[in-house]
């Protein structure tokens, strides 16, 4: 289980971005968020995923409370979420070539040995050729970029991913793809998704069940579950 | 159809443009010119030119400028032209190890407060404040005041009062790369506070801090001409450019006026040259500088 419950998170205290919003996922279940511009999903999204600590509320991952956010976090929580964000450029390290950007997770995790069999597996599943693999960042399109930043998520094998407007900038043809190498994945592995965004259209065919942002922050005192 | 040539001709902005673009290339040539004559100068001066540059010689006491002494001679009878080379090599040491330290210290300092945020950081910025209060020369005085008189203490004194700048435009730099995906992306793919720093942090400050460390050159060799000419920098027997100006003072009253003069010169030129240098680099790695000059 991913379980948000009662998060009120923000960046200024006086005046919370989320309040009091509760989501719960099950194993293997994708989840639609859906919302208008600026309403605080990516920042329950960013909370979801470890890296923004509420000011209230529990975050409660496979069973075990989330204690600690961003690099306070263990190690193997951290990773247990993988993220992709609405904009490729900003979350890619415009110094590392893709094949580098896809790997790091396995250096930083001390796991180098595996990274020629991941590249392997990775870069067809989510669509990237070679030669694409060698350039930098500025190098390719936002479409591709973003298939790269897939990938990383992927690479650690998460249990859970969290997918930020993951096609808000791409194209249908992209969007397609990213969607079904997403698909792909959940269905090797039986991962959950959140999938956040504002294309309900998008989000009714992908998820198993998709949420209005009032649905998700209605409840002020939720009901045990 | 044909061209008209009035319409084919560079607009009068565009001709701008390349006016200011030309005369800023004139003006990076000369400052590489200058910067390399005065590299070659002190590399190349002492080894090839076997003369000594303490010898005295009573009877050519202050000569002014002449063919066998093109800077003429101090009071001592010494040829300035070679106490002046010798000079500007202890003054460019000086001023590349003092700058070199004071990046690194500032550069350690920026990210670290920058990478930790929170208390370190406040403590870290505090010490920066604590020592930007006193004035500089003030401080490198104390620092030198605790050692022998030689050429470390110097370094030592002018890093540990000019790495300031150095970690706050360092930690600037880092806070607003903190806030971007790519590093809440590393932090999810499991990266540790160091590897953050390392791989990602510190390689996008580098082009910075280098050229802080550039900047810094001229200011740390003035630093060490007022600390020597002050008589607390090297000791007198080392001709150093501030040694030569202030062993200079006595005759300038007289009316000798090249023991102060050549010296002088040769802080200001080499100083200028590579302030202009690293001027232009800055231009350089500014993209919205470099978009706007393009227009």
């Amino acid at each position: 289980m991913l379980e948000l419950r009662d998060i009120t998170a923000g960046y200024d205290p006086a005046a919370p971005v989320v309040r009091h919003a509760t989501l719960s996922l099950a194993p293997g279940e994708s989840v639609g968020l859906l919302g208008p511009s600026g309403c605080g999903k990516s920042t329950l999204a960013r909370v979801a995923a470890l890296l923004h600590r509420p000011d209230t509320g529990t975050v409660t991952l496979d069973g075990s409370p989330v204690r600690g956010w961003r690099h306070r976090a263990p190690r193997a929580q951290r990773t247990a979420v993988g993220v992709v964000f609405q904009q490729p450029r900003l979350s890619a390290d415009p110094r590392l070539r893709l094949t580098e950007l896809i790997t790091e997770p396995l250096r930083a995790t001390h796991r180098r040995d595996e990274i020629p069999r991941r590249l392997a597996e990775l870069a067809p599943a989510v669509g990237l050729t070679p030669d694409l693999l060698d350039r930098r960042p500025h190098e390719v399109s936002d479409g591709q970029l973003q298939r790269a930043c897939l990938a990383r998520a992927l690479v650690l094998r998460p249990r859970w991913l969290v997918c930020d407007e993951m096609t808000a900038m791409l194209d249908a043809s992209t969007t397609a793809a990213l969607v079904a190498a997403v698909e792909d994945y959940r269905a090797a592995t039986g991962a959950g998704l959140l999938a956040v965004g504002h294309d309900h259209v998008l989000l009714q065919r992908w998820c198993e069940r998709t949420l209005h942002w009032n649905d998700v922050t209605r409840t002020r005192d939720p009901a045990p579950l | 159809m044909t061209c008209d040539p009035a319409t084919t001709a560079e607009p009068a902005w565009r001709s701008h443009g390349t006016e200011r673009r030309s005369t800023r290339a004139v003006r990076v040539r000369v400052c590489v010119v200058l910067v390399a004559a005065t590299v070659l100068a002190v590399l190349l001066v002492p080894p090839l030119v076997r003369l000594d540059q303490q010898a005295v010689d009573l009877s050519s006491r202050l000569l002014p400028p002449s063919r066998s002494h093109p800077f003429g001679t101090d009071d001592l009878g010494r040829d300035l032209l070679l106490r002046c080379v010798y000079g500007l090599r202890v003054s460019l040491l000086v001023g590349v190890a003092a700058a070199l330290t004071a990046t690194v210290i500032g550069t350690a300092v920026g990210a670290t407060a920058g990478a930790l945020g929170g208390w370190a950081d406040r403590g870290l910025m505090r010490v920066v404040d604590t020592f930007s209060s006193v004035p500089h020369l003030l401080m490198g005085i104390f620092i030198v005041a605790m050692f022998r008189p030689g050429v470390w203490p110097v370094i030592v004194s002018v890093a540990l009062t000019h790495w300031l700048s150095t970690a706050r435009i360092v930690r600037a730099e880092v806070l607003s790369l903190r806030a971007r995906p790519y590093i809440d992306a590393a932090v999810s793919g499991g990266a540790s506070r160091w590897r953050v720093t390392v791989r990602h942090l510190l390689p996008a400050v580098l082009p910075q801090a280098a050229l802080a460390a550039v900047l810094m050159v001229p200011h740390a060799m003035w630093h060490e001409s007022a600390l020597s000419f002050l008589g607390l920098g090297l000791p007198t027997h080392l001709a150093s450019l501030g040694n030569l100006i202030q062993a200079a003072r006595g005759s300038l009253l007289a009316g000798q006026w090249w023991p102060t003069l050549f010296p002088g010169l040769l802080i200001i030129v080499p100083t200028l040259a590579v302030a202009g240098l690293a001027g232009a680099w800055r231009e350089r790695i500014n993209p919205r500088r470099r978009s706007e000059l393009m227009l």
